[in-house]
């Protein structure tokens, strides 16, 4: 297989994460999005690594899977400060940081 | 060889549907259930990499602890269906337009690239490519910075949910009591 392939189906995956995250309303399902997004980009590193032969790549993905966890550690405690004050769960609603 | 092609294509068509799944269903809890399904075919494609230690990771750490912490907030604040109104009308085709737009300029990016080596299989690789020992000389001689500040921001990640999660007035109560004892 090409890598080609590989880098065409990590845009169509971001593509679609990207949709996601413009167009859901529930944060939940945002942060959701966002990790797919990560995850093409984890996808298109992985298939470059591959390219050259060169391990350099799959630590970046690396780095870019703990960056994941972290956003993802920081965005569900928020959702659940969210949830906890009765906010409604809205991305429209929750246009203000104010606590 | 046609063996790498027909699990390409049956991984990649599984990532898609993963994807289109986490994006199209209505319910929190089944759209996690897609990331899982997601990830799982994304592993099988580092595999087709010979990325063979972030396959498992991807396994292990994502689709194992990550989504474990995704379905527990989902039954915490309960997965309700979200409203199918829009506040603002129009939105929503806009977002839609928006995500085209930069797939197309992503193809044509990578289409157009003059990299000579995109079309190639890759680079011959040694047997030890992608192996833990292999992520780990790397990490330990020559990202051994990289692999410091990541544990580094783990640590303040773990701190801040921490003090997310923790209850409203909860460091007023210590240093009250702690003004009385």
């Amino acid at each position: 297989m090409n890598v080609t392939w590989y880098v065409v189906l990590s845009a169509f995956l971001f593509a679609i994460g990207a949709a996601g995250v413009l167009t859901r309303r529930n944060p939940l399902v945002v942060l959701l999005c966002l990790e797919l997004m990560l995850n093409a980009g984890n996808l298109a590193l992985i298939a470059f690594s591959r390219m050259w032969g060169n391990g350099d790549g799959q630590i970046f993905a690396l780095v870019v899977m703990v960056v994941a966890a972290c956003e993802v550690v920081v965005g569900l405690g928020i959702i659940v400060g969210i949830f906890r004050r009765r906010i409604p769960e809205d991305v429209d609603a929750l246009s203000e940081l104010r606590g | 060889m046609i063996f790498e092609q027909i699990v390409f294509f049956i991984a990649a068509i599984g990532a898609l549907a993963g994807a289109a799944g986490v994006v199209l269903l209505r319910n929190p809890f089944y759209s996690v259930l897609a990331l899982v399904g997601h990830l799982f075919f994304l592993a099988v494609l580092f595999l087709l990499l010979r990325a063979q230690f972030l396959a498992a990771a991807q396994l292990i750490v994502y689709a194992g602890a990550v989504m474990v912490l995704y379905v527990f907030v989902v039954a915490y604040i309960g997965g309700a269906d979200e409203p199918l109104g829009q506040n603002i009308p129009g939105l929503r085709p806009l977002g839609v337009l928006f995500a085209v737009c930069l797939l197309a300029e992503l193809c044509i990016a990578v289409i157009g690239s003059g990299l000579q080596a995109l079309d190639s299989h890759g680079a011959d690789i040694g047997n030890g490519f992608g192996t833990p020992s292999q992520i780990g000389s790397l990490l330990l001689k020559q990202f051994l910075i990289p692999f410091e500040a990541a544990s580094y921001l783990l640590l303040v990640a773990a701190v801040g949910a921490l003090v997310l999660a923790r209850k409203r007035r909860g460091f007023e109560e210590l240093t009250g009591e702690g003004g009385t004892a």
